[in-house]
């Protein structure tokens, strides 16, 4: 579903790279956290897998595709198959959540019909059947949170990114989101979650991608925010799936 | 639903920058125009040019009883003396050049005259006798009068050979500066267009950003975004080009067909048709200029 094959990336400036050799693997239907401090590369990797970066050194296969292959018209139609839910939410305040939500797919062609039947749709299935013509401002953080998380599933896309989605959130409001984004991954979806709330992970027990100044220092499947069994190596192809004991290396 | 999307991104687009639209509107509207006026000034003096070429373009006046310049003395020009001169026009050195004579003598002459400056008190004053036997000359090129000037020139009997180009060279010189001036204008004035169309571009992609990364991010094709802009762009262009038009048309049709063909009658003028002429002209250079300024403005939105 989305491998990267040694990746670098080094932004402009004499700055130490966002992301230093990483190699990973995320399988269709997983549930992937992506932890670490501000600063270690989380945003980055999101970042390279929808490709509004590309990457210094090294490969990245997403649905099958060689990114770096991929010419720059067909880039918008790749993202086609990728949902990305933000911290911000990034709604269109003059639109209505039906208009956010429909916004997505009037963009890329689809019809009117279709629109119609697939944003109730998914509007309900979010929680929020009954909030369709209101304006982003009139709801809480957490109900434009699931406006957003609407729109980033409605084309029914393969992989979800989510960049620190609970981040703006209280606890409980946290809790409903991350139970959403479950329901989503039981639907089949992969999701990609950045986060540095130890609760959430701890809780969800699922897969564990730790970064450190850019490297993956821990890879851990059913894991919590910090590190249970002293992990992990890095770099090496195949390592990924297999936690195994290694010498502690971060920075 | 892809093109009624379009078209409410345009118009919602139109009605954020109405101030920016339309100084587009005027900037275009005044730089096509100055376009549309060198190009019918252009049109005015091939015209003119046409006609006053196909005309006499060298006279032979003979002398009269008054005139004393040239090779007269005060007496009219005898009969033999003309038929001299008509012999050496009839001659096989100048035949060559020559594409037909015509020979107007006083009284001819006299009517012309009378026709031509009626109502003036010059017409009462003139008699037969101030007026020319003349040679009217059409020659095949009409840039070698100075053969014909050289040869009759000497003839007895002969006041005067002219090149009546000469009369018209600053006319025309004149009427091409104002065109090269209306030209130059013209250019600054769209190369100004060109410059704000772009900023009223950016200006609407920046108040649209928010848009315009979601719709990057959802995968909306680049031609799908820029669409809406560059129409945006066309279309103000468009209206100024559409007066632009409008205004060249009145030009013709109020200033030179209604006024100044009533005042000047022995000019040929512009007429509807060379306006019609100028009108796609117009509408194209506004296009097409729109299109792509709007096309390069919006590009750097549009990086993946």
């Amino acid at each position: 579903m989305i491998r990267f094959d040694q990746v670098t990336k080094v932004y402009s400036g004499p700055s130490r790279p966002a992301l230093d050799d990483v190699t990973l693997e995320v399988l269709k239907g997983e549930f992937v956290f992506l932890v670490g401090a501000s600063g270690s590369g989380k945003s980055t990797l999101l970042r390279l897998i929808l490709k509004e970066e590309r990457p210094s050194r090294g490969r990245i296969h997403v649905l099958g595709q060689d990114l770096g292959r991929l010419p720059n018209r067909k880039v918008p139609y790749f993202r086609r198959n990728l949902g990305v839910v933000f911290q911000d939410f990034r709604l269109l305040p003059n639109k209505t959540v039906f208009d956010n939500v429909a916004f997505t797919l009037q963009v890329i062609g689809k019809s009117k019909g279709f629109i119609q039947e697939a944003v109730p749709d998914t509007l309900k299935m979010v929680g929020l059947g009954n909030k369709a013509s209101r304006y982003p401002h009139e709801l809480s953080g957490g109900e434009q949170q699931r406006v957003a998380i609407a729109r980033a599933v409605v084309n029914k896309p393969a992989i979800l990114l989510a960049d620190e989605p609970t981040g703006n959130l209280d606890p409980a409001t946290s809790a409903g989101i991350m139970t959403l984004l479950d329901r989503i991954n039981a639907g089949g979806t992969t999701v990609l979650m950045a986060t540095h709330e130890a609760g959430i992970v701890d809780q969800m027990r699922r897969r564990v991608i730790e970064l450190v100044g850019g490297r993956v220092v821990r890879d851990e499947r059913q894991g919590g925010y910090t590190q249970t069994i002293p992990v992990q190596t890095f770099g090496l192809p195949g390592a990924a799936d297999a936690p195994a004991v290694a010498s502690g290396v971060s920075r | 639903m892809r093109v009624g999307f379009v078209l409410s991104e345009v118009g919602s687009g139109l009605r954020r920058n109405a101030s920016m639209v339309i100084s587009v509107v005027v900037v275009t509207f005044i730089s096509l125009t100055f376009v549309g006026g060198a190009i019918l000034l252009q049109m005015q003096i091939a015209q003119m040019k046409g006609y006053w070429y196909d005309r006499a373009q060298v006279a032979v006046y003979m002398c009269n009883d008054s005139t004393v310049t040239g090779n007269c003395n005060g007496t009219k020009a005898t009969q033999e003396q003309v038929d001299a001169v008509r012999a050496q026009l009839e001659s096989p050195t100048l035949q060559p050049y020559i594409e037909h004579v015509d020979f107007e003598d006083q009284k001819q002459a006299y009517a012309d005259f009378k026709k031509q400056f009626r109502g003036n008190q010059i017409a009462d004053f003139v008699t037969v006798d101030y007026m020319n036997d003349t040679f009217w000359v059409n020659l095949k090129d009409p840039s070698q009068s100075d053969v014909l000037v050289e040869s009759l020139a000497g003839l007895a009997g002969v006041d005067q050979v002219q090149d009546l180009r000469s009369y018209l060279e600053p006319i025309f010189s004149a009427l091409n500066a104002a065109s090269y001036t209306a030209i130059g204008i013209a250019v600054l004035m769209l190369v100004a267009a060109v410059l704000l169309i772009a900023t009223t571009i950016r200006l609407s992609a920046f108040s649209r950003r928010r848009e315009l990364g979601i719709m990057r991010l959802v995968g909306a094709s680049n031609r799908f975004i820029q669409t809406p802009f560059v129409l945006e762009g066309v279309f103000a262009a468009l209206i100024g080009s559409i007066l632009a038009s409008a205004a060249i048309v009145a030009l013709v049709q109020f200033f030179v067909q209604g006024y100044l063909t009533k005042v000047e009658t022995s000019t040929p003028f512009v007429t509807l048709d060379s306006a019609v002429v100028v009108v796609p002209v117009i509408l194209g250079i506004g296009i097409v200029l729109a299109a792509v300024s709007a096309n390069i403005a919006i590009r750097r939105y549009l990086k993946v």
